[in-house]
């Protein structure tokens, strides 16, 4: 490990790396747009009516602050930490990704873009990005993989009912990067009027740092709730990586708490030792350069990306957001896989014993924390994102556990 | 000077513009490609850009993609995308090749090591489609010292304001990007290009090539006329692919439909040789 820093909380630099990693990897028809986004956005943040917008919308439209929960019938049964669930399944539209999505569509807003395209791949961001377009009144496509379309046929209609235009990629395996190059091809085309909302914490600088200041309002919250329930902070962290949006909120606004130890749980789908079987790009990937930042990637020895493969859709990305990147190799953070199979277990064990239906998501978190929490003292305080809920996995899930529905 | 320079000044001297002709290395396998490669100065390519083939050319619309992915498929690695270029150079050594294509391939076959052996086997250019200038200082001084031309897209988005660093470290031609798109998708217009292009030649002197939805030969002549090349891609791309068996592999087909586009396409600018020779 290396020498730890004075803080892990100051990154970018101004052109957006993070150490080695970040940047912006774009074709130079993207670099002005990414430049005037960049202005566009510092204006925003120095502006008390932008932050004041978004909270009211987080509090009003999307239902937050998100409820610390403590899991107690969990914590029983796996015998060590305190364990709570950060309610992020609650918010409206059933997931984290709305926080970011406010933001945004107030920053489009505010740059007088009068359309909106997105990737999504679980399609809870689709969903998120579907939902604000609606509210504010803006056309909306939604590009999502060919096979994501299959395997989530609910969120599919659910955007289509929002009025949201969506489009099937089949360009290379049809899964999230794949639509994520085609919403990138879209934005090219389209760069006078379209807004890219980007799902989570990759992409081109400023991406990864906006989202992530959208979504720490979930750490932000979790400081002062654990302050409220047990009179300090937590003392563990755990949260599922997919490009790593949920678990940056909830991690950054603790950074510089060297107290507090941080685990970022990656998708290891059939095991990391299987090639080209899992999406953990941080424990199974290799540096390099995609979507506009370099990360660590799903890629083989030519620098050909591999699809990957996870259970969950929204963890199926050969990609990570680069801050996480560069947090693993500061080993500020410690970043773990489980398998498809121990998520479905976890998944099963938070519906009977809690009452609460995770997304496949967060039950690889849960599955992480039922390998940990046993092993921790009945005084470690541990927060678990819930990042999600799981209706939209049901399907998939019955198919798995070979159940009829 | 390289062969990049030599052979715009020899355009210059002959008072045409020059046909730049893309295909992408490996597609759709490594012999045709090879073969392809080495008759397309004969049909009248004055300057080759040979695509590196990735696995996710965000900048690409479906013809390229797909091609790259024929490559892939068929076994395309960098190591066989250089060879390609060593034996194309053993039997040209005047036709200027430019390797195009996306960072990722190159940073993983490490930036130095690419330079080198992409200058020894015989290369002339370099164009990284998403390595814009604020990104590219660890690979700029390896490709000036090994004398590769680092080629920059200027797009119609690319303002005043960013220009100069656009044309900074620019050197053998600026491709002009005449659409703001993908590639292969819309048609370039071209009173609104011939703007653009007086634009940049205002703060360069640098030879521009304009590509980006050539098809025809009426394209071909009227962006000649504001520029000093042009570039065809998409179109010789597509007409590989319409050649090919059910299973994607090269026929009888594949080589003179290739090579006869592009005699066909070069033949407005060879006709303006002779005319202005008269
Ligand atoms: C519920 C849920 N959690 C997590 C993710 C993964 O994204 P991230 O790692 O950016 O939070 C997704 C993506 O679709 C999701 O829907």
């Amino acid at each position: 490990m290396t020498e730890p820093l004075n803080t892990y909380r100051g990154g970018p630099d101004e052109r957006g790396h993070f150490g080695l990693f970040g940047g912006r990897y774009v074709a130079e028809t993207l670099m002005p747009l990414i430049l005037d986004l960049e202005r566009a956005y510092n204006a925003a943040k120095e502006d008390p009516s932008f932050q004041a917008e978004l909270d009211s919308l987080n509090a009003h439209y999307s239902g937050r602050p998100s409820p610390l929960y403590f899991a107690e019938r969990l914590t029983e049964h796996l015998g060590g930490a305190k364990i709570y669930f950060k309610r992020d399944e609650l918010n409206h539209t059933g997931s984290h990704k709305i926080n970011n999505c406010l933001g945004q569509i107030q920053l489009a807003r505010r740059m007088g873009k009068t359309r909106i395209i997105a990737e999504t791949g679980a399609g809870q961001h689709g969903v998120a990005v579907a939902t604000v377009a609606a509210r504010f009144g803006l056309p909306c496509e939604i590009y999502m993989g060919a096979t994501d379309i299959e395997r989530q046929k609910p969120n599919v209609f659910r955007m289509r009912l929002l009025g949201a235009k969506v489009n099937p990629v089949t360009s290379g395996s049809g899964t999230l990067k794949d639509a994520m190059n085609d919403a990138l091809r879209d934005w090219v085309a389209n760069v006078h009027d379209t807004f890219y909302i980007i799902g989570t914490v990759a992409g081109p600088h400023p991406y990864p740092a906006m989202v992530r200041d959208f979504q720490s309002v979930i750490g932000k919250e979790v400081r002062e709730q654990m302050m409220e329930r047990e009179g300090r902070l937590p003392d563990t962290l755990v949260a599922c990586i997919g490009g790593g949006s949920n678990a940056m909120g909830l991690f950054h606004p603790f950074l510089d708490d060297r107290s507090v130890a941080i685990y970022g749980v990656e998708a290891g789908g059939h095991g990391i030792d299987v090639p080209n079987g899992h999406a953990a790009s941080m424990t199974g990937g290799q540096p390099g350069v995609l979507h506009g930042n370099r990360t660590y990637l799903l890629q083989n020895d030519d620098g050909q990306i591999l699809e990957g493969h996870s259970i969950s859709a929204g963890l199926d990305y050969p990609g990570v957001g680069p801050e996480h990147a560069w947090l693993r190799d500061s080993g500020r953070v410690t970043y773990v896989a489980v398998t498809d199979r121990e998520a479905l277990e976890a998944f099963q064990l938070c519906t009977k014993l809690e009452g609460i239906i995770p997304a496949l998501e967060p039950s690889h978190a849960l599955a992480y924390v039922r390998k940990l929490a046993p092993a921790l003292p009945k005084d470690n305080l541990l927060v678990m994102n819930m990042c999600g809920r799981g209706d939209k996995d049901i399907f998939a899930v019955a198919e798995h556990l070979s159940m009829e529905m | 000077m390289t062969r990049i320079d030599q052979t715009f000044a020899r355009l210059k001297a002959e008072g045409r513009g020059g046909l730049v002709t893309f295909i992408t290395a490996g597609d759709p396998d490594y012999e045709t490609s090879l073969s392809m490669l080495r008759g397309l100065p004969a049909a009248g390519a004055d300057i080759i850009e040979l695509g590196m083939p990735f696995s996710d050319p965000m900048a690409d619309g479906p013809a390229i993609q797909a091609s790259s992915l024929r490559a892939l498929k068929a076994g395309q690695t960098m190591k066989k995308t250089l060879s390609m270029v060593r034996e194309f150079r053993k039997e040209d050594q005047v036709t200027p090749v430019v390797l195009m294509g996306y960072y990722n391939p190159i940073y993983v076959y490490a930036v130095d090591r690419f330079v080198a052996d992409a200058s020894e086997a015989g290369a002339d250019g370099l164009i990284i489609v998403d390595l814009p200038p604020e990104e590219d200082e660890e690979l700029r001084p390896a490709a000036v010292e090994k004398g590769l031309n680092l080629i920059r897209l200027a797009t119609p988005t690319t303002d005043e304001a960013r220009l100069p660093a656009v044309l900074a470290n620019t050197s053998g031609f600026v491709y002009y990007v005449s659409i703001a798109g993908i590639t292969g998708t819309a048609a370039p217009d071209v009173t609104s290009v011939g703007a653009h292009v007086e634009r940049i030649k205002a703060r360069t002197d640098l030879p521009i090539a304009i590509g980006f939805g050539v098809k025809s030969q009426e394209q071909v002549r009227d962006l000649a006329a504001v520029a000093e090349g042009v570039v065809v891609g998409s179109a010789l791309v597509s007409a590989i692919a319409g050649t090919l068996d059910e299973d994607g592999r090269a026929t009888a087909e594949t080589e003179p439909k290739l090579l006869g586009l592009v005699q066909y396409l070069a033949e407005p600018l060879r006709q303006r040789a002779e005319a202005s020779a008269i």
